[in-house]
């Protein structure tokens, strides 16, 4: 009778015809989505996609559950508000670099710190794709693009960095294309609070191949998959993270024959917070890129806390509407009074 | 109209040999002050200052009903309370509920202020009285030029003590403009005495709101979510409404306002009737959500407290002037009703009336109230629930046939959409901003599905189902009718009820539906020779009769942060007739 276990990706996905460029990542995630939803054991009823604007955030429209297209860098507000009149559903949020960090940037900041309970899904590609082609919050400097046809000035954002100082409890980065994506997801899933997942995206048309230095298969080398407990080995284990206990920063050392613990590699604890910070903003040349759960540590979430606090400020109280709206001093007029 | 009398206690220095903080050693006076003769010096006064417990024991009962308390807390302690013989703190025990409290450390902001002068304790504290006069003449748009020059005059021998009475004086009128506790004070009184036996209380515009919302969600049967962000003079409400949780209520004060009202469509989207408030700068920022709710046809209250504008303006004054932006102000054809609330007691039941067009029809709705409503307090006849009628929403549940799709944008005969909400088996859809396919809700941009859609969002608001429009005072047709909205209500009740006392051919249309307007204004309004119109903006209302009916209204305007006075409207009546 558990009907659960019937369910498929195809269970998840609509009947819409999937509107992204030809060769674009959204559709490796899409799919990594609907293959991960079967094994969360969620019913599609009590799953919710909400997203903003711009390319990834179509993405519930192809999502057989319940969805809303909300608008620019908004999304993180009318989740709020979902999961604040029903705690009980399961809440995930789409967007992407300009819609989260730019024009969002204070929704994606609140959310994180009142932890409410919900995947935030954040599609960087480091391009406005849905416009054309512009530069977007997270492009490295010298992005020529339509408006910086002389290539941008600006600094980017680093959307993990931003998400750990928002003081988000679970950060955590994939690749469009990897198949360790869906274990990124049901991790994001099975922690209680914001789960913070930023996704390098590959934006074929204007921004191709941005990410080939870590995510081309000649590059796989510069992948640094985290995993809790685990030394943080890479390029085939021939490398480390290894502290600089002088410069309280983070440094990539050789391994020999295996031998990591002389090197001096780390093992990776999701729940050092000073660790993460480091990982999540390694240079990117020089470094790998550090993917997986980067940082893990629960705390109550928000919605949790405001119904506890509801159930406390009502408890005692029985709600009576006429005892309302007599609440207060009042006084009985027997005779009309003079009029003024 | 009534002078504005405030009664204070010991605000110079007490002449009274009793001992000091007993009730025996009060001194008190009275001073009235006002524009127009005063006429009515036995009424109880509108303000009273308590500088300590037995000035408030002994005097708060001569204070009108909804009067203004300025307290202060800093004189309230332990000692003094039992000297005065209180056996709680009167300023916390909700005593005073019967009259608007606003209490401040008054003696510290004094000795702060004058402390660069040096004085004694003692000295300093004298000072208060003069800190007080500052906030009052703050209050009351009174110059502080002609006490400066008192000062100086009386403490000519020792003009330290001149100054820092007059830094006092300084700090209490900045203290009240910075604090923005303007908007907290009722700065005139328009309603007439009540008329009808029974069980009275005092309200503000903003308590009435909030019961209003409370009640009109139950009267739906949903729960009430609250979105807000603290904005001059809106915060009331959430305030009020953050202790009413066992009324299935959940207030949230988001991080802006477009959080506050995104978080209250989510709400809605979810099964919850989401509200959300705010002022004219506020409401600009939550334009394109707003939008959003009517593309999703999603039900949401919308409060606006009207204050000066544009941009920031004049946050404490009060004003009209968002009718064209609740009526207008977003991108593409976004049809919403609005509703206008004329007083605190009248905001309850527009409050009501909001959250029914909204479940009734799937729409958000504006109900715009002003500074003055909002804050105000006035008596209130406590309505009888029993006498209000349910208005339960029946969310859509059934699954569709087995190969049909689920159409979230299915109608019924009023063309409100079905509310389905996340967590129904066999249901799930997505809707979002982009124009949608009539039934399903797909995205479609197709010319004809537009055409449809704009024309049945426009329909849908145009056919709320509201009374047709009476006439306040007067007759159907005549000479001139003077046509209101909004706080207006009692400057023009009056004008036209003294006018028509002098035998002058004119009445009262008081507008509550500001859109959809009436089904039987334009006919009504055609039956008048003349139609003047006075608001607090520069023309808006008088601007939509116009476009609606090709009616000649004329305005009668006034954007001075202040409200009509009844010799105004009179005066705009005498000409009109002219």
């Amino acid at each position: 009778m558990n009907e659960m276990t019937k369910l498929t990706a195809k269970d998840f996905a609509t009947d819409q015809e999937v509107r992204w460029c030809p060769g674009c990542g959204d559709y490796a995630v899409l799919k990594a989505v609907q293959r991960t939803m079967p094994e969360l054991g969620v019913r599609p009823e009590n799953v919710v996609f909400v997203s903003g604007i711009g390319c990834s955030s179509r993405f519930p429209y192809y999502m057989e559950t319940y969805g809303f297209h909300t608008i620019h860098g908004r999304a993180p507000t009318f989740a709020t508000g979902i999961k604040l009149a029903n705690p009980e559903l399961d809440v995930w949020i789409i967007t992407g670099d300009g819609d989260a960090l730019s024009i969002g940037g204070n929704h994606t900041m609140h959310i994180l710190r009142r932890n409410l309970d919900c995947q935030i899904l954040l599609f960087n590609n480091e391009i406005y794709g849905l416009t054309k082609g512009q530069y977007s919050p997270t492009s490295r400097v010298g992005t020529r693009s339509p408006s910086t046809p002389f290539g941008s000035v600006d600094r980017p954002a680093s959307p993990c960095a931003f998400a750990l100082g928002s003081g988000a409890r679970f950060v955590a980065r994939g690749i469009d294309v990897h198949k360790n994506l869906p274990d990124v997801f049901k991790a994001a899933h099975a922690h209680r609070g914001a789960s913070f997942v930023e996704i390098y995206q590959n934006c074929i048309v204007y921004n191709d191949d941005v990410f080939a230095p870590f995510t081309a298969k000649e590059n796989a080398g510069n992948q640094l998959w985290l995993k809790a407990g685990e030394p943080m080995l890479f390029a085939g284990g021939t490398k480390g993270i290894a502290l600089d206990r002088d410069q309280l920063a983070v440094k990539v050392v050789e391994v020999e024959g295996g031998d990591w613990q002389t090197a001096g590699v780390l093992v990776h604890d999701p729940k050092n917070r000073s660790v993460a910070h480091m990982l999540v903003e390694m240079p990117l040349v020089g470094f790998p890129v550090a993917l997986g759960v980067v940082y893990e540590d629960p705390a109550p979430t928000f919605e949790s806390a405001v119904v506890e606090q509801n159930m406390q400020a009502s408890a005692g109280k029985t709600p009576n509407l006429q005892a309302l709206v007599s609440k207060g001093q009042s006084w009985e007029v027997t005779k009309e009074p003079h009029a003024i | 109209m009534p002078a504005t009398i405030w009664r204070h206690s010991p605000i110079f220095r007490p002449r009274s040999a009793r001992p000091q903080g007993t009730t025996f050693g009060v001194s008190a006076f009275q001073i009235n002050f006002g524009s127009s003769a005063i006429e009515t010096a036995g009424d109880a006064p509108d303000v009273l200052v308590a500088m300590n417990p037995a000035a408030l024991r002994v005097n708060v009962d001569a204070l009108k009903p909804g009067g203004l308390i300025i307290a202060d807390e800093g004189e309230f302690g332990a000692r003094n309370l039992a000297k005065a013989g209180y056996e709680s703190n009167p300023l916390e025990d909700g005593s005073l509920a019967k009259w608007q409290l606003v209490s401040f450390n008054i003696s510290q902001l004094t000795m702060d202020a004058v402390k660069p002068f040096g004085l004694g304790n003692k000295e300093a504290l004298r000072c208060k009285n003069m800190w007080t006069l500052g906030l009052a003449l703050w209050m009351f748009d009174r110059d502080r030029g002609p006490i400066e020059e008192w000062l100086r005059t009386k403490f000519a021998k020792a003009p330290e003590l001149a100054e820092a009475n007059i830094a006092a004086l300084n700090a209490g009128h900045a203290y009240g403009e910075t604090a923005e506790i303007g908007g907290q004070i009722p700065q005139h009184h328009i309603e007439p005495a009540p008329a009808e036996p029974g069980l009275y209380r005092t309200v503000t515009g903003a308590e009435a709101i909030s019961l209003g919302l409370v009640v009109g969600a139950q009267l739906a049967g949903l729960k009430m979510f609250f979105g807000g962000y603290p904005i001059t003079p809106a915060s009331a409400i959430l305030h009020h409404l953050s202790r009413l949780k066992e009324y299935g209520v959940t207030t949230f004060q988001a991080e802006d306002e477009i959080a506050a009202i995104g978080s209250a469509i989510g709400a809605s989207f979810a099964g919850s009737l989401g509200v959300t408030s705010s002022s004219g700068p506020g409401i600009a920022l939550k334009a394109e959500a707003m939008g959003l709710a009517i593309m999703t046809e999603l039900p949401l209250v919308i409060v606006n407290s009207q204050r000066g504008g544009p941009s920031t303006g004049l946050p404490t004054k009060t004003e009209q002037s968002d009718l064209y932006q609740a009526v207008y102000g977003r991108n593409g054809d976004a049809p919403m009703p609005v509703i206008a609330a004329r007083s605190p007691a009248d905001a309850f039941d527009c409050a009501i009336e909001a959250c029914r067009i909204a479940t009734q029809y799937m729409t958000p709705v504006m109900l715009l109230t002003d500074g003055y409503i909002a804050n105000a307090a006035e008596p209130w006849k406590v309505p009888d629930m029993g006498r209000y009628q349910p208005f339960p929403v029946r969310f859509h549940d059934e699954a569709p046939a087995e190969g049909q799709p689920v159409n979230p944008y299915a109608r019924d005969e009023k063309l409100a959409r079905v509310w389905i909400k996340p967590g129904t088996p066999k249901l799930t859809h997505r809707i979002g901003g982009i124009e949608k396919n009539a039934g399903t809700g797909h995205i479609d941009y197709a010319p004809a599905n537009h055409q449809k859609m704009t024309d049945i969002r426009a329909g849908k608001v145009a056919g709320v189902d509201i009374p047709d429009q009476e006439v306040t005072l007067g007759e159907a047709g005549g000479w001139l009718a003077v046509v209101g909205w909004g706080s207006t209500f009692g400057p023009i009740h009056q004008a036209v009820r003294r006018a028509r006392g002098r035998g002058l051919d004119v009445s009262h249309v008081h507008i509550r539906h500001i859109w959809p307007l009436p089904g039987n204004l334009g006919d009504l309004l055609r039956r008048y020779k003349r139609v003047i119109v006075p608001e607090m903006n520069s023309g808006q209302l008088k601007t939509v009769l116009r476009d609606q009916y090709l009616v000649d209204a004329r305005p009668v305007t006034k954007v001075s942060g202040q409200p009509f006075k009844i010799s105004e409207i009179e005066a705009a009546i005498e000409e009109a007739l002219a």
